[in-house]
Protein backbone atom coordinates (compact mmCIF):
# COMPACT_ATOMS: atom_id res chain seq x y z
CA UNK A 1 0.00 0.00 0.00
CA UNK A 2 0.93 3.45 -0.69
CA UNK A 3 2.24 5.56 2.25
CA UNK A 4 1.94 8.69 0.32
CA UNK A 5 0.10 9.53 -2.61
CA UNK A 6 -0.64 12.65 -5.11
CA UNK A 7 -2.76 13.36 -8.01
CA UNK A 8 -2.41 15.92 -9.85
CA UNK A 9 -1.24 18.22 -6.88
CA UNK A 10 -0.73 21.50 -7.92
CA UNK A 11 0.20 24.50 -5.49
CA UNK A 12 0.37 28.32 -6.42
CA UNK A 13 2.24 30.83 -4.27
CA UNK A 14 0.07 33.99 -4.66
CA UNK A 15 2.24 37.07 -4.57
CA UNK A 16 -0.04 40.63 -3.33
CA UNK A 17 0.98 44.44 -2.66
CA UNK A 18 0.39 46.26 0.55
CA UNK A 19 -3.12 46.32 -0.36
CA UNK A 20 -3.93 42.80 -1.22
CA UNK A 21 -4.24 42.80 -4.78
CA UNK A 22 -2.72 39.88 -6.82
CA UNK A 23 1.03 40.94 -8.02
CA UNK A 24 1.80 37.71 -9.44
CA UNK A 25 1.00 33.90 -9.30
CA UNK A 26 3.95 31.60 -8.81
CA UNK A 27 3.36 27.98 -9.55
CA UNK A 28 5.01 26.02 -6.74
CA UNK A 29 4.35 22.30 -7.82
CA UNK A 30 2.79 21.42 -10.84
CA UNK A 31 0.90 18.90 -11.60
CA UNK A 32 2.61 16.31 -9.47
CA UNK A 33 1.13 12.91 -9.45
CA UNK A 34 3.73 10.23 -7.29
CA UNK A 35 3.00 7.35 -4.89
CA UNK A 36 5.56 6.36 -2.53
CA UNK A 37 5.39 2.58 -0.81
CA UNK A 38 5.94 2.07 3.23
CA UNK A 39 8.93 1.39 3.83
CA UNK A 40 11.15 2.67 1.03
CA UNK A 41 14.02 5.02 1.53
CA UNK A 42 13.14 8.04 -1.50
CA UNK A 43 14.79 10.88 -2.71
CA UNK A 44 13.62 14.41 -3.61
CA UNK A 45 16.06 16.24 -5.48
CA UNK A 46 16.25 19.18 -7.19
CA UNK A 47 18.40 23.00 -7.17
CA UNK A 48 17.01 25.85 -5.73
CA UNK A 49 13.76 26.76 -6.29
CA UNK A 50 12.16 23.52 -7.65
CA UNK A 51 9.35 23.08 -5.35
CA UNK A 52 10.59 20.29 -3.56
CA UNK A 53 10.78 21.85 -0.26
CA UNK A 54 7.19 23.02 -1.56
CA UNK A 55 5.65 19.38 -2.32
CA UNK A 56 7.44 18.25 0.80
CA UNK A 57 4.97 20.54 3.10
CA UNK A 58 2.08 19.41 1.60
CA UNK A 59 3.01 15.58 3.04
CA UNK A 60 2.70 17.12 6.43
CA UNK A 61 -0.68 18.89 6.13
CA UNK A 62 1.33 22.27 6.71
CA UNK A 63 0.66 23.38 3.14
CA UNK A 64 -2.92 22.29 1.72
CA UNK A 65 -2.87 21.76 -2.58
CA UNK A 66 -4.40 24.69 -4.45
CA UNK A 67 -5.50 21.89 -7.10
CA UNK A 68 -5.72 17.92 -6.75
CA UNK A 69 -4.96 15.75 -3.88
CA UNK A 70 -2.76 14.21 -1.91
CA UNK A 71 -3.17 11.63 0.58
CA UNK A 72 -1.37 10.43 3.51
CA UNK A 73 -1.56 6.79 4.77
CA UNK A 74 -5.13 7.08 3.16
CA UNK A 75 -6.05 10.54 4.41
CA UNK A 76 -7.05 13.65 2.49
CA UNK A 77 -5.14 16.43 3.55
CA UNK A 78 -7.40 19.12 3.05
CA UNK A 79 -9.62 17.30 5.71
CA UNK A 80 -9.40 19.64 8.83
CA UNK A 81 -10.31 16.65 11.42
CA UNK A 82 -7.05 14.34 10.06
CA UNK A 83 -4.78 17.09 10.22
CA UNK A 84 -3.54 15.79 13.45
CA UNK A 85 -3.29 12.60 12.58
CA UNK A 86 -1.49 13.32 9.15
CA UNK A 87 1.04 14.76 11.41
CA UNK A 88 1.57 12.01 13.12
CA UNK A 89 1.55 9.53 10.27
CA UNK A 90 4.19 11.66 8.46
CA UNK A 91 6.53 13.99 10.72
CA UNK A 92 8.92 16.25 9.23
CA UNK A 93 12.70 17.19 9.94
CA UNK A 94 13.40 21.11 8.82
CA UNK A 95 16.45 22.29 7.30
CA UNK A 96 17.61 24.88 10.54
CA UNK A 97 18.68 22.60 13.59
CA UNK A 98 18.26 25.57 16.13
CA UNK A 99 14.80 26.87 14.63
CA UNK A 100 12.90 23.27 15.22
CA UNK A 101 14.09 22.61 18.69
CA UNK A 102 11.76 23.67 21.24
CA UNK A 103 13.11 21.82 24.45
CA UNK A 104 16.06 23.63 26.44
CA UNK A 105 17.19 19.95 27.69
CA UNK A 106 17.33 17.37 24.41
CA UNK A 107 15.32 14.59 26.19
CA UNK A 108 12.38 17.74 27.11
CA UNK A 109 12.51 18.07 22.99
CA UNK A 110 12.61 15.08 22.33
CA UNK A 111 9.36 14.68 24.45
CA UNK A 112 7.96 17.27 22.91
CA UNK A 113 5.79 15.79 20.54
CA UNK A 114 4.47 13.22 22.51
CA UNK A 115 3.20 15.47 25.22
CA UNK A 116 1.55 17.43 22.27
CA UNK A 117 -0.28 14.08 21.75
CA UNK A 118 -1.32 13.50 24.80
CA UNK A 119 0.77 10.20 25.44
CA UNK A 120 1.00 9.38 29.21
CA UNK A 121 4.07 10.52 31.13
CA UNK A 122 5.36 6.96 31.31
CA UNK A 123 5.42 6.18 28.11
CA UNK A 124 6.70 9.56 27.33
CA UNK A 125 9.78 8.82 29.11
CA UNK A 126 9.88 5.34 26.87
CA UNK A 127 9.48 6.73 24.13
CA UNK A 128 11.94 9.54 24.50
CA UNK A 129 14.52 6.71 25.62
CA UNK A 130 14.14 5.03 21.95
CA UNK A 131 14.28 7.05 20.16
CA UNK A 132 17.47 8.63 21.59
CA UNK A 133 18.95 5.65 21.27
CA UNK A 134 18.28 5.16 17.75
CA UNK A 135 19.99 8.12 16.60
CA UNK A 136 22.51 7.85 18.44
CA UNK A 137 22.04 10.36 21.19
CA UNK A 138 21.07 8.67 24.49
CA UNK A 139 24.10 9.96 26.20
CA UNK A 140 23.46 13.30 25.19
CA UNK A 141 20.06 13.47 26.91
CA UNK A 142 20.93 15.76 29.45
CA UNK A 143 22.84 18.65 27.54
CA UNK A 144 21.67 21.65 26.78
CA UNK A 145 20.57 21.66 22.55
CA UNK A 146 22.91 25.05 22.33
CA UNK A 147 25.60 22.90 23.53
CA UNK A 148 26.05 20.37 20.50
CA UNK A 149 26.72 20.18 16.88
CA UNK A 150 25.06 20.95 14.18
CA UNK A 151 24.93 17.10 13.08
CA UNK A 152 23.89 16.15 16.74
CA UNK A 153 21.16 19.18 16.88
CA UNK A 154 19.55 17.47 13.28
CA UNK A 155 19.58 13.72 15.08
CA UNK A 156 18.00 15.09 18.03
CA UNK A 157 15.50 16.85 15.74
CA UNK A 158 15.20 13.09 14.28
CA UNK A 159 14.45 11.85 17.63
CA UNK A 160 11.83 14.02 18.24
CA UNK A 161 9.60 13.21 15.31
CA UNK A 162 10.48 9.49 15.85
CA UNK A 163 9.05 9.58 19.55
CA UNK A 164 5.42 10.09 17.69
CA UNK A 165 5.82 6.71 16.13
CA UNK A 166 5.32 7.90 12.37
CA UNK A 167 5.23 5.86 9.43
CA UNK A 168 7.01 8.05 7.50
CA UNK A 169 9.44 11.04 7.83
CA UNK A 170 10.01 13.35 5.66
CA UNK A 171 13.52 15.49 5.97
CA UNK A 172 13.54 18.68 4.18
CA UNK A 173 17.40 19.43 3.51
CA UNK A 174 18.06 18.11 7.06
CA UNK A 175 22.19 18.49 5.80
CA UNK A 176 21.91 22.26 4.03
CA UNK A 177 23.32 23.71 7.06
CA UNK A 178 25.81 21.01 8.51
CA UNK A 179 29.26 20.60 7.85
CA UNK A 180 30.79 17.01 5.80
CA UNK A 181 30.80 14.94 8.53
CA UNK A 182 27.90 16.36 10.38
CA UNK A 183 25.97 15.38 7.09
CA UNK A 184 27.05 11.89 7.36
CA UNK A 185 26.10 11.51 10.85
CA UNK A 186 22.54 12.65 9.74
CA UNK A 187 22.70 10.34 6.97
CA UNK A 188 24.06 7.23 8.57
CA UNK A 189 21.34 7.88 10.95
CA UNK A 190 18.41 8.10 8.72
CA UNK A 191 19.60 5.00 6.71
CA UNK A 192 19.72 3.00 10.10
CA UNK A 193 15.75 4.49 10.73
CA UNK A 194 14.96 2.92 6.97
CA UNK A 195 16.36 -0.44 7.59
CA UNK A 196 16.07 -1.06 11.17
CA UNK A 197 12.65 0.26 12.15
CA UNK A 198 11.25 -0.13 8.71
CA UNK A 199 9.83 3.80 8.43
CA UNK A 200 9.44 5.45 5.34
CA UNK A 201 12.03 7.88 4.34
CA UNK A 202 11.74 10.60 2.47
CA UNK A 203 14.30 12.48 1.58
CA UNK A 204 14.92 16.22 0.25
CA UNK A 205 18.12 17.40 -0.84
CA UNK A 206 20.31 18.81 -3.39
CA UNK A 207 23.40 17.11 -2.63
CA UNK A 208 23.89 13.77 -4.40
CA UNK A 209 26.01 11.49 -2.39
CA UNK A 210 23.06 11.43 -0.33
CA UNK A 211 20.66 9.99 -2.49
CA UNK A 212 22.96 6.76 -3.96
CA UNK A 213 21.22 4.40 -1.15
CA UNK A 214 17.79 5.62 -1.82
CA UNK A 215 14.98 2.85 -2.81
CA UNK A 216 13.56 5.77 -6.07
CA UNK A 217 14.81 9.13 -6.73
CA UNK A 218 12.69 11.67 -7.90
CA UNK A 219 14.20 14.70 -9.71
CA UNK A 220 12.32 18.60 -9.33
CA UNK A 221 12.68 20.95 -11.80
CA UNK A 222 10.47 24.08 -12.07
CA UNK A 223 7.48 22.06 -9.79
CA UNK A 224 7.40 19.27 -12.16
CA UNK A 225 9.04 15.78 -11.51
CA UNK A 226 11.60 15.55 -14.25
CA UNK A 227 13.25 11.97 -14.05
CA UNK A 228 12.49 9.00 -11.42
CA UNK A 229 14.20 6.14 -10.70
CA UNK A 230 16.70 3.81 -9.56
CA UNK A 231 20.05 6.42 -8.29
CA UNK A 232 21.39 4.30 -11.27
CA UNK A 233 19.42 4.86 -13.66
CA UNK A 234 19.13 8.62 -13.00
CA UNK A 235 23.21 8.79 -12.49
CA UNK A 236 23.30 7.10 -16.04
CA UNK A 237 21.60 10.27 -17.56
CA UNK A 238 24.80 12.94 -16.84
CA UNK A 239 24.05 15.15 -19.80
CA UNK A 240 20.16 15.31 -18.60
CA UNK A 241 21.20 15.95 -14.98
CA UNK A 242 23.59 18.46 -15.84
CA UNK A 243 20.56 20.77 -17.83
CA UNK A 244 18.95 20.40 -15.00
CA UNK A 245 21.48 22.02 -13.47
CA UNK A 246 22.57 19.20 -10.50
CA UNK A 247 25.92 17.89 -10.11
CA UNK A 248 26.71 14.01 -10.54
CA UNK A 249 28.85 12.28 -7.38
CA UNK A 250 32.49 12.71 -8.89
CA UNK A 251 33.04 9.49 -9.15
CA UNK A 252 30.02 8.97 -11.52
CA UNK A 253 31.26 11.96 -13.24
CA UNK A 254 35.23 10.48 -13.61
CA UNK A 255 33.57 6.97 -14.75
CA UNK A 256 31.25 9.58 -17.89
CA UNK A 257 34.44 10.79 -19.13
CA UNK A 258 36.16 7.66 -19.17
CA UNK A 259 33.41 6.46 -21.02
CA UNK A 260 33.59 9.18 -23.08
CA UNK A 261 37.05 8.37 -23.86
CA UNK A 262 36.26 5.14 -25.12
CA UNK A 263 36.92 3.26 -21.81
CA UNK A 264 33.85 0.68 -21.57
CA UNK A 265 32.28 0.93 -18.59
CA UNK A 266 28.58 0.34 -17.13
CA UNK A 267 26.87 3.37 -16.67
CA UNK A 268 25.50 4.95 -13.15
CA UNK A 269 29.10 4.13 -11.06
CA UNK A 270 27.99 5.52 -7.68
CA UNK A 271 30.96 4.48 -5.83
CA UNK A 272 34.93 4.57 -5.50
CA UNK A 273 35.13 0.51 -4.96
CA UNK A 274 32.87 0.13 -7.76
CA UNK A 275 35.02 1.66 -10.23
CA UNK A 276 37.87 0.44 -9.13
CA UNK A 277 36.77 -3.23 -9.68
CA UNK A 278 35.30 -2.28 -13.02
CA UNK A 279 38.74 -0.84 -14.34
CA UNK A 280 40.51 -3.51 -12.74
CA UNK A 281 38.10 -6.04 -14.70
CA UNK A 282 38.24 -3.38 -17.99
CA UNK A 283 42.01 -3.57 -17.90
CA UNK A 284 42.49 -7.42 -17.45
CA UNK A 285 39.80 -7.97 -20.44
CA UNK A 286 42.20 -5.29 -22.55
CA UNK A 287 45.47 -6.95 -21.09
CA UNK A 288 44.78 -10.08 -22.08
CA UNK B 1 32.34 31.70 24.95
CA UNK B 2 28.55 32.99 24.44
CA UNK B 3 27.30 30.08 24.08
CA UNK B 4 28.10 29.21 27.68
CA UNK B 5 26.56 31.54 29.22
CA UNK B 6 24.29 30.06 32.14
CA UNK B 7 20.72 32.02 32.20
CA UNK B 8 18.89 33.39 34.90
CA UNK B 9 21.98 32.55 37.65
CA UNK B 10 21.22 28.65 38.09
CA UNK B 11 23.63 27.69 40.65
CA UNK B 12 24.33 23.69 39.69
CA UNK B 13 24.61 21.83 43.37
CA UNK B 14 22.66 18.79 44.56
CA UNK B 15 21.00 19.89 47.71
CA UNK B 16 17.19 19.50 49.46
CA UNK B 17 16.39 23.21 48.32
CA UNK B 18 17.37 22.51 44.53
CA UNK B 19 15.34 19.27 44.72
CA UNK B 20 12.35 21.05 46.22
CA UNK B 21 9.01 21.46 43.96
CA UNK B 22 9.59 24.64 42.24
CA UNK B 23 5.89 25.81 43.20
CA UNK B 24 6.98 25.25 47.25
CA UNK B 25 10.02 27.83 46.62
CA UNK B 26 7.38 30.48 44.40
CA UNK B 27 5.32 29.89 47.98
CA UNK B 28 7.87 30.10 50.23
CA UNK B 29 9.66 33.45 48.42
CA UNK B 30 6.07 35.09 48.09
CA UNK B 31 5.40 34.50 52.10
CA UNK B 32 9.06 35.53 52.75
CA UNK B 33 8.53 38.79 50.94
CA UNK B 34 5.13 39.58 52.53
CA UNK B 35 6.18 38.70 56.09
CA UNK B 36 9.68 41.18 55.72
CA UNK B 37 7.34 44.16 55.40
CA UNK B 38 4.74 42.49 58.38
CA UNK B 39 7.52 43.37 60.49
CA UNK B 40 7.65 45.98 62.94
CA UNK B 41 10.20 45.13 65.25
CA UNK B 42 13.92 43.71 65.57
CA UNK B 43 12.50 40.63 66.96
CA UNK B 44 11.09 39.80 63.27
CA UNK B 45 13.63 39.94 61.40
CA UNK B 46 16.18 38.61 63.19
CA UNK B 47 13.78 35.67 63.06
CA UNK B 48 13.24 35.85 59.16
CA UNK B 49 17.37 36.25 59.04
CA UNK B 50 17.62 33.04 61.25
CA UNK B 51 14.89 30.98 58.68
CA UNK B 52 17.08 32.71 55.72
CA UNK B 53 20.37 32.16 57.03
CA UNK B 54 19.33 27.74 57.67
CA UNK B 55 17.85 27.96 54.05
CA UNK B 56 20.92 29.47 52.59
CA UNK B 57 23.11 26.56 54.45
CA UNK B 58 20.76 23.97 53.16
CA UNK B 59 20.97 25.04 49.85
CA UNK B 60 24.92 24.96 49.74
CA UNK B 61 25.15 28.08 47.51
CA UNK B 62 28.21 29.78 48.63
CA UNK B 63 26.93 33.32 50.09
CA UNK B 64 29.36 35.31 47.58
CA UNK B 65 26.49 34.52 44.75
CA UNK B 66 23.62 36.10 46.74
CA UNK B 67 26.09 39.30 47.27
CA UNK B 68 26.14 39.47 43.51
CA UNK B 69 22.39 40.35 43.61
CA UNK B 70 23.21 43.06 45.78
CA UNK B 71 25.24 44.89 43.59
CA UNK B 72 22.77 45.77 41.38
CA UNK B 73 20.71 47.41 44.18
CA UNK B 74 23.67 49.09 45.86
CA UNK B 75 22.09 52.43 44.03
CA UNK B 76 18.72 51.81 44.74
CA UNK B 77 19.77 50.93 48.76
CA UNK B 78 21.41 54.39 48.42
CA UNK B 79 18.87 56.47 46.90
CA UNK B 80 16.21 54.73 49.86
CA UNK B 81 18.63 55.28 52.71
CA UNK B 82 19.03 59.18 51.87
CA UNK B 83 15.46 60.14 51.19
CA UNK B 84 14.30 58.36 54.52
CA UNK B 85 17.34 59.88 56.40
CA UNK B 86 16.53 63.51 55.55
CA UNK B 87 13.17 63.35 54.42
CA UNK B 88 11.18 61.59 57.42
CA UNK B 89 9.31 64.41 60.09
CA UNK B 90 10.33 63.76 63.37
CA UNK B 91 12.64 64.66 66.67
CA UNK B 92 15.62 66.37 64.63
CA UNK B 93 18.91 65.06 65.46
CA UNK B 94 21.67 65.92 63.49
CA UNK B 95 21.02 69.09 61.13
CA UNK B 96 23.39 69.92 58.02
CA UNK B 97 22.65 72.82 56.07
CA UNK B 98 18.85 72.98 55.70
CA UNK B 99 18.17 68.74 55.96
CA UNK B 100 17.41 67.24 58.95
CA UNK B 101 18.08 64.03 60.18
CA UNK B 102 15.46 62.65 62.42
CA UNK B 103 15.42 59.66 64.98
CA UNK B 104 12.33 58.45 62.57
CA UNK B 105 13.93 58.78 59.68
CA UNK B 106 16.97 56.84 60.79
CA UNK B 107 14.73 54.33 62.41
CA UNK B 108 13.14 53.84 58.93
CA UNK B 109 16.29 53.93 56.70
CA UNK B 110 17.65 51.21 58.47
CA UNK B 111 14.94 48.95 58.32
CA UNK B 112 14.58 49.90 54.82
CA UNK B 113 17.47 48.63 54.07
CA UNK B 114 17.44 45.09 56.23
CA UNK B 115 14.77 44.98 54.19
CA UNK B 116 15.61 45.28 51.28
CA UNK B 117 18.79 43.49 51.38
CA UNK B 118 16.84 40.27 52.97
CA UNK B 119 14.70 40.64 50.13
CA UNK B 120 16.97 40.16 47.61
CA UNK B 121 19.08 37.52 49.32
CA UNK B 122 16.03 35.43 49.91
CA UNK B 123 14.84 36.04 45.94
CA UNK B 124 18.12 34.91 44.35
CA UNK B 125 18.23 32.36 46.49
CA UNK B 126 15.07 31.51 44.71
CA UNK B 127 16.36 31.58 41.33
CA UNK B 128 19.85 30.24 42.48
CA UNK B 129 17.96 26.97 43.36
CA UNK B 130 15.61 26.94 40.22
CA UNK B 131 16.36 26.26 36.58
CA UNK B 132 14.55 28.51 34.09
CA UNK B 133 12.78 25.85 33.29
CA UNK B 134 11.13 24.52 36.55
CA UNK B 135 10.80 27.84 37.02
CA UNK B 136 8.27 27.97 34.41
CA UNK B 137 6.60 24.90 34.39
CA UNK B 138 6.14 26.12 38.61
CA UNK B 139 4.59 29.12 37.80
CA UNK B 140 2.19 27.34 34.73
CA UNK B 141 0.81 25.12 37.30
CA UNK B 142 0.90 27.45 40.25
CA UNK B 143 -1.47 30.23 37.96
CA UNK B 144 -4.03 27.67 36.63
CA UNK B 145 -6.55 28.66 38.77
CA UNK B 146 -6.12 32.29 36.48
CA UNK B 147 -7.49 29.88 33.35
CA UNK B 148 -11.30 30.60 34.96
CA UNK B 149 -10.67 34.52 34.04
CA UNK B 150 -9.34 33.15 30.59
CA UNK B 151 -5.90 34.32 30.92
CA UNK B 152 -3.48 31.83 28.71
CA UNK B 153 -1.88 30.29 31.53
CA UNK B 154 -0.21 28.03 29.53
CA UNK B 155 0.55 30.07 26.57
CA UNK B 156 2.42 31.83 28.75
CA UNK B 157 4.62 29.91 30.24
CA UNK B 158 5.24 28.70 27.03
CA UNK B 159 6.44 31.92 25.30
CA UNK B 160 8.60 32.29 28.28
CA UNK B 161 10.26 28.57 27.70
CA UNK B 162 11.00 29.22 24.22
CA UNK B 163 12.26 33.24 24.95
CA UNK B 164 14.89 31.21 27.20
CA UNK B 165 15.75 28.82 25.05
CA UNK B 166 16.45 31.82 22.28
CA UNK B 167 18.70 34.30 23.93
CA UNK B 168 21.80 32.16 23.61
CA UNK B 169 20.41 31.87 20.03
CA UNK B 170 20.09 35.65 19.74
CA UNK B 171 22.88 36.54 21.45
CA UNK B 172 25.62 34.41 19.40
CA UNK B 173 23.35 36.30 15.99
CA UNK B 174 23.88 39.26 17.65
CA UNK B 175 27.85 39.03 17.78
CA UNK B 176 28.05 37.23 14.38
CA UNK B 177 26.22 40.26 12.69
CA UNK B 178 28.12 42.91 15.05
CA UNK B 179 31.33 41.08 13.43
CA UNK B 180 30.65 41.48 9.94
CA UNK B 181 29.51 45.17 10.26
CA UNK B 182 32.50 45.72 12.00
CA UNK B 183 34.01 44.18 8.83
CA UNK B 184 32.23 46.45 6.72
CA UNK B 185 33.26 49.50 8.42
CA UNK B 186 30.59 50.06 11.06
CA UNK B 187 32.11 51.91 13.72
CA UNK B 188 30.10 50.85 17.59
CA UNK B 189 32.34 52.20 19.57
CA UNK B 190 33.09 56.10 19.13
CA UNK B 191 30.61 59.07 19.37
CA UNK B 192 28.36 59.99 22.43
CA UNK B 193 25.42 58.06 22.88
CA UNK B 194 23.12 59.15 20.26
CA UNK B 195 25.80 58.60 18.03
CA UNK B 196 26.17 55.27 19.52
CA UNK B 197 22.65 54.95 20.19
CA UNK B 198 22.46 55.34 16.16
CA UNK B 199 25.46 53.20 15.45
CA UNK B 200 23.23 50.14 16.63
CA UNK B 201 20.52 50.54 13.85
CA UNK B 202 22.70 48.65 10.88
CA UNK B 203 22.28 46.20 14.12
CA UNK B 204 19.24 45.61 14.96
CA UNK B 205 17.33 45.52 11.47
CA UNK B 206 19.17 41.90 10.60
CA UNK B 207 18.51 40.87 13.82
CA UNK B 208 14.98 41.49 13.50
CA UNK B 209 14.42 40.31 10.91
CA UNK B 210 16.15 37.17 11.67
CA UNK B 211 14.43 36.89 14.59
CA UNK B 212 11.23 37.51 13.11
CA UNK B 213 12.35 34.52 10.26
CA UNK B 214 13.13 31.96 13.41
CA UNK B 215 9.69 32.62 14.94
CA UNK B 216 8.15 31.65 11.58
CA UNK B 217 10.07 28.51 11.14
CA UNK B 218 9.62 27.29 14.79
CA UNK B 219 5.85 28.20 15.12
CA UNK B 220 6.00 25.59 11.68
CA UNK B 221 8.47 23.16 13.33
CA UNK B 222 5.88 23.10 16.49
CA UNK B 223 3.08 22.62 14.00
CA UNK B 224 4.62 19.62 12.40
CA UNK B 225 5.05 17.98 16.23
CA UNK B 226 1.53 18.54 16.50
CA UNK B 227 1.64 21.62 18.88
CA UNK B 228 -2.07 23.07 19.41
CA UNK B 229 -1.98 24.70 22.89
CA UNK B 230 -2.69 23.21 26.29
CA UNK B 231 -5.26 21.47 25.78
CA UNK B 232 -5.45 17.49 25.93
CA UNK B 233 -1.20 17.62 26.63
CA UNK B 234 0.61 15.63 28.49
CA UNK B 235 3.78 16.43 30.63
CA UNK B 236 6.81 14.51 30.09
CA UNK B 237 7.79 16.01 33.72
CA UNK B 238 4.81 16.59 35.38
CA UNK B 239 5.20 18.21 38.75
CA UNK B 240 4.10 15.97 41.48
CA UNK B 241 4.26 16.93 45.23
CA UNK B 242 6.60 14.76 47.59
CA UNK B 243 6.73 14.36 51.17
CA UNK B 244 9.84 16.84 51.47
CA UNK B 245 7.34 19.53 49.66
CA UNK B 246 4.88 19.27 52.22
CA UNK B 247 7.35 19.04 55.30
CA UNK B 248 8.57 22.27 53.53
CA UNK B 249 5.42 24.00 53.46
CA UNK B 250 4.83 22.95 56.89
CA UNK B 251 8.40 24.51 58.32
CA UNK B 252 7.19 27.79 55.90
CA UNK B 253 3.79 28.17 57.88
CA UNK B 254 5.64 27.79 61.08
CA UNK B 255 8.30 30.23 60.71
CA UNK B 256 5.17 32.64 58.98
CA UNK B 257 3.24 32.16 62.03
CA UNK B 258 6.39 32.15 64.54
CA UNK B 259 8.18 34.76 63.22
CA UNK B 260 4.82 37.25 63.49
CA UNK B 261 4.38 35.92 67.14
CA UNK B 262 8.05 36.63 68.11
CA UNK B 263 7.69 40.29 66.38
CA UNK B 264 4.33 40.75 68.20
CA UNK B 265 6.45 39.99 72.02
CA UNK B 266 7.46 43.47 72.19
CA UNK B 267 4.20 44.53 72.21
CA UNK B 268 2.54 41.67 74.27
CA UNK B 269 5.32 43.39 77.49
CA UNK B 270 4.89 47.06 76.87
CA UNK B 271 1.89 48.23 78.34
CA UNK B 272 -1.49 49.15 77.32
CA UNK B 273 -2.22 53.16 76.27
CA UNK B 274 -4.20 53.02 79.48
CA UNK B 275 -1.73 51.53 81.56
CA UNK B 276 0.51 54.03 80.70
CA UNK B 277 -1.93 57.14 81.08
CA UNK B 278 -2.53 55.73 84.78
CA UNK B 279 0.92 55.86 85.59
CA UNK B 280 1.72 59.53 84.41
CA UNK B 281 -1.29 60.41 86.27
CA UNK B 282 0.16 58.94 89.50
CA UNK B 283 2.99 60.74 88.66
CA UNK B 284 1.65 64.29 88.01
CA UNK B 285 -0.50 63.43 91.67
CA UNK B 286 2.40 62.53 93.75
CA UNK B 287 4.53 65.50 92.36
CA UNK B 288 1.48 67.58 93.10
CA UNK B 289 1.15 66.37 96.80
CA UNK B 290 4.19 66.51 97.47
CA UNK B 291 4.14 70.54 97.11
CA UNK B 292 1.46 70.76 99.71
CA UNK B 293 0.74 68.24 102.44
CA UNK B 294 -3.12 69.26 102.74
CA UNK B 295 -3.53 67.36 99.77
CA UNK B 296 -1.81 64.77 99.93
CA UNK B 297 -4.34 62.35 101.58
CA UNK B 298 -6.71 63.16 98.84
CA UNK B 299 -4.20 62.48 96.22
CA UNK B 300 -3.59 58.98 98.07
CA UNK B 301 -7.20 58.12 97.96
CA UNK B 302 -7.69 59.21 94.22
CA UNK B 303 -4.57 57.14 93.27
CA UNK B 304 -5.60 54.25 95.34
CA UNK B 305 -8.97 54.27 93.50
CA UNK B 306 -7.73 54.67 89.69
CA UNK B 307 -5.52 51.55 90.37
Amino acid sequence: MSIIKTDKLVFEYIRRDEDGNVEGITRAVDEVTLKIKQGDFIAILGHNGSGKSTLAKHMNAILCPTEGSIWVDGRDTREESEVWNIRQTAGMVFQNPDNQIIGQVVEEDVGFGPENMGVPTAEIWERVEESLKAVGMYKFRKYSPNKLSGGQKQRVSIAGVLAMHPKCIVLDEPTAMLDPNGRKEVIRAVRALNDVENVTVILITHYMEEIIHADKVFVMDKGRIAMQGTPREIFSKVEELKELRLDVPQVTLLAYELQKKGIALPDGILSIEELTDEIVKYSRKEGR
Amino acid sequence: MLRDITLGQYYQTESVIHRLDPRVKLAGTVIYIISLFCFHHVWGYLCAALFLFAVVKLSKVPFKFMIKGMRSILFLLLITVVFNLFLTPGETVLTIWKLHITKEGIRIAVFMVIRLTMLIIGSSLMTLTTTPNNLTDGMEKAMRPLRLFHLPVHEIAMIMSIALRFIPILMEETDKIMKAQIARGADFESGNIFKKAKAMVPLLVPLFISAFRRANDLAMAMEARCYRGGEGRTKMKPLVYKKRDAAAYLLLFTFLAGSIVVDRIPNMIAKTPAEEQAVMTERVLTETCAESDDLHVEAQAIIYKIK
